[in-house]
């Protein structure tokens, strides 16, 4: 390129050179400013206006569509995952085009919805979000009640646990479409380990770590594992797990207590954990590698290690506590904003995605579960996905359950909430700090958040006015 | 050195042609250099001041110190600190005596060295992200350096390297994935600055059949500070912002500033705060440029 410049410059008069240069950089830099302003205007589109224009369909703003259905998700995000979505699931609907649209960010998912319905001019006919999302959107737009549909789906078996997440305001106003929780896989070669009595499916936190001590003895090695990496779920783990087992709450049992005791069960867990768990965001990854034999984790987390050696592990429910089984049942709904011009479409595509057939294809392709009762599984599963399956309907219909919820109504507080027992946890874990201590500080932050969201109780606190109190 | 300006009648006459180009003229490197200035200014000015704001921003909007006060109270700031504090203590000279072996084996021209040059380049290629992922597949318990270990005989049970109960351990792995990654960088510079070293300093030093060690650190050292400089501020400044790497190989078992301003921003969406360890990490590398500029000053006259 200097070359060729240097050469330019004997041929031709230097000034020409410097004057065509001058004017290709007017030019570029025309074009550069044109180009941004394209951008700025096609950036400012979907998120002023309308769904049809964020997927692309065609431009314009009147738009007229395709007259397909719009199908608004915060869910199936991911390329590969929304791509599964529309070629493999959405293909096979019969009632026309689907539009499926996901957000990887569920406020700006909320903001989108409640946007259009103030506005009165809702372009989305179906709604797929987690039971959070429509805590939220049902106490900023109304959502339509869905008692007909979920009366006409009534061959569906949704469990009563379900149904119940799904009234909001005294009605239903999503139909239960995907679940998933938080299991608990094992190496099979670790269950010789077991203490003398334990079942895997009855598996209480004392045996849990007596397992772990036994298999450090035994191996030598530490071989329990948490997902403990920034972007692991360990404070899911936390939140729904070890607190509910032990102190029957979260919020108001924070600093209490039985709350120490749920620590120090944690301490003692963590000394037979792989001290590379802080690195861990899957367990499937160290579950195959062998670096980890006994492992908790979300269902999805653990998918490939259970669906690619379904003989080598096992799926079963996480343990039992002191107040019972904490669990978080994930679920994902379906539904109608109450704005919408076309809910007969909306319905037959809501008991399309809610069907056996459909059902199995999201199981094997974006490994998220039917939300059914035991016993009635989709027909063709493999074998690990089935155990998995299996382990999710054991957790949910087990008497013992103390269903917790992810956090509600913190909007904006959200990530600062779970920033305070990822802090307890690098205090108490990684750094030693004394529990105690630890608890009585991040109480203190725990209760500016709440006030800050003017956020109440929820479940498994129990439920009443104001905000929630720290204890 | 006092100028001395030509009398009035000597002076070129300005013709009324000559005016027009020299105005011309005159406008043009400008119009070239816009481009550049308009890119710094949107992307590195823009950005710069808004972060900055940001940092002297509270969450409520209120201007002032609140932000730097809850970095300060944030937990695990100090070990971040101190930690990459530490991490730059051993991955500078251990990169800078790599780099400077490099460079002289590839300035003393061997046969190959254009390929050896070649080959220390291409880690230069490699992402920071995908450096720490391949070197995490290394030092994991079950990754390769355990596995040569065990097959060589040296080891009977794979050695868990990134425990983040020796966190000191786990530095070791960050450098050593750094100093691959990253040495290249300075050999470059270095090999610019030795190549610019006049051969006849070294021909006088052979003439005095100096011994390679005092031709080194009599001459070439010192006719290289120039080129030093520029490598230690340049590398002490990316130090700060290593992250990724740290990523994979701690997880979260240990964090560095920029780790902390990561996660602040995507994990915890606290931008202010973020913004704050933004402008730590900046302050910290000006102070570096600066000691390293006073430090290590240049004379001219020992330019080469």
């Amino acid at each position: 390129m200097i070359a060729l410049v240097v050469r330019v410059e004997n041929q031709v008069n230097r000034r020409d050179v410097l004057r065509l240069g001058a004017a290709g950089t007017l030019l570029a830099s025309a074009a550069l400013a044109s180009t941004a302003g394209l951008a700025a205007c096609s950036t400012a589109g979907p998120g002023a206006g309308t769904p049809a224009g964020a997927s692309g369909g065609g431009g314009g703003s009147g738009g007229g569509g395709s007259g397909g259905l719009v199908f608004l998700s915060d869910q199936l995000s991911q390329t590969t995952e929304s791509q599964a979505m529309r070629v493999q699931v959405l293909s096979g609907f019969s009632g026309g085009s689907v539009d499926f649209i996901s957000f990887a960010d569920t406020t700006k998912f909320i903001t989108q919805v409640v946007a259009q319905a103030k506005a009165g001019a809702a372009k989305v006919d179906v709604i797929g979000g987690l039971q959070g999302d429509f805590v939220s959107l049902q106490a900023q737009v109304p959502l339509r009640d869905m008692s007909d549909v979920i009366g006409q789906l009534a061959d569906r078996n949704f469990p009563r646990a379900y149904l119940d997440l799904a009234k909001i305001d005294g009605a239903y106003r999503f139909v239960p479409w995907i679940t998933a929780t938080y299991l608990m896989a094992a190496s099979k070669q670790a269950l010789k380990y077991l203490p003398a009595g334990a079942n895997v499916n009855a598996l209480t936190y004392a045996q849990l770590l007596a397992w772990g001590q036994a298999l450090k003895k035994a191996t030598g090695r530490p071989l329990l594992g948490f997902p403990a990496s920034p972007d692991g779920l360990i404070k899911r783990f936390i939140q729904g797990y070890l607190y509910p087992s032990f102190t029957g709450g979260l919020n108001t049992a924070f600093d209490s207590p039985a709350a120490v005791t749920a620590w120090q069960w944690f301490q003692q867990a963590w000394a037979v954990s792989n001290p590379q768990s802080p690195t861990y965001a899957f367990m499937q990854e160290p579950l195959q590698s062998g670096e980890v034999w006994v492992a908790w984790d979300h269902a999805v987390r653990l998918f490939d290690a259970l669906k690619s050696a379904p003989g080598q592990f096992v799926a079963f429910p996480a343990p039992i506590g002191p107040k019972g089984r904490g669990y978080l049942p994930v679920l994902g709904g379906l539904a109608i904003p109450a704005t919408s011009k076309d809910v007969t479409k909306a319905t037959q595509l809501i008991s399309y995605l809610t069907e056996p057939k459909t059902a199995a294809t999201m199981l094997n392709a974006e490994a998220w579960f039917p939300p059914t009762g035991p016993g009635s599984l989709p027909p063709g599963l493999a074998p690990g996905i089935s155990d998995e399956a299996t382990a999710i309907q054991a957790t949910v219909s087990s008497p013992a359950t103390i269903p917790a919820q992810l956090p509600v109504g913190l909007g904006a507080q959200s990530a600062a909430y779970d920033k305070v027992f990822v802090d307890a946890f690098t205090a108490i874990a990684i750094s030693n700090a004394p529990i105690p201590a630890t608890l009585a500080s991040q109480a203190t932050t725990l209760q500016g958040i709440l006030h800050a969201a003017n956020a109440g109780c929820w479940k498994p606190d129990p439920l009443g006015s104001g905000v929630c109190k720290v204890g | 050195m006092a100028s001395v300006s030509a009398p009035a009648s000597q002076r070129r006459p300005v013709t009324p042609s000559a005016r027009p180009r020299a105005r011309h003229r005159g406008w043009t490197p400008y119009l070239l250099l816009a481009p550049s200035v308009a890119f710094l200014a949107v992307f590195f000015i823009a950005p710069l001041v808004q972060g900055i704001e940001l940092a002297f921003t509270s969450t409520s909007g209120q201007y002032g110190l609140a932000t730097f006060h809850s970095m300060l109270n944030d937990p695990g700031f100090l070990s971040a600190l101190t930690d990459t504090l530490i991490m730059l203590a051993i991955v500078l000279p251990v990169q800078l005596v790599l780099a400077m072996a490099m460079a002289l084996l590839v300035s003393s021209r061997p046969k190959g060295s254009g390929f050896w040059l070649y080959v220390y380049m291409l880690p230069l290629g490699v992402s920071e992200l995908t450096s720490g992922i391949v070197w995490y597949s290394v030092f994991t318990q079950q990754g390769w350096l355990n596995s040569i270990l065990t097959s060589l005989g040296v080891i009977h049970a794979p050695v868990i390297w990134l425990s983040y109960s020796n966190s000191l351990l786990i530095i070791a792995t960050i450098v050593v994935a750094e100093a691959w990654r990253s040495t290249s960088i300075i050999v470059i510079i270095l090999v610019g600055g030795l190549d610019a070293i006049p051969r006849e300093y070294l021909e006088a030093a052979d003439v005095f059949y100096a011994s390679p060690w005092r031709k080194f650190w009599h001459v070439t050292l010192p006719l290289l500070r120039p080129a030093l400089r520029t490598a230690l501020i340049l590398r002490t400044v990316l130090a700060f912002e290593v992250f990724a790497t740290v990523i994979a190989l701690a997880g979260g078992s240990l964090s560095v500033l920029a780790t902390k301003a990561n996660n602040a921003y995507t994990q915890f969406q606290e931008p202010h705060l973020a913004a704050a360890y933004g402008v730590l990490i900046m302050a910290l590398s000006v102070l570096a440029t600066a000691i390293f500029l006073a430090g290590l000053p240049v004379r001219e006259e020992r330019l080469p």
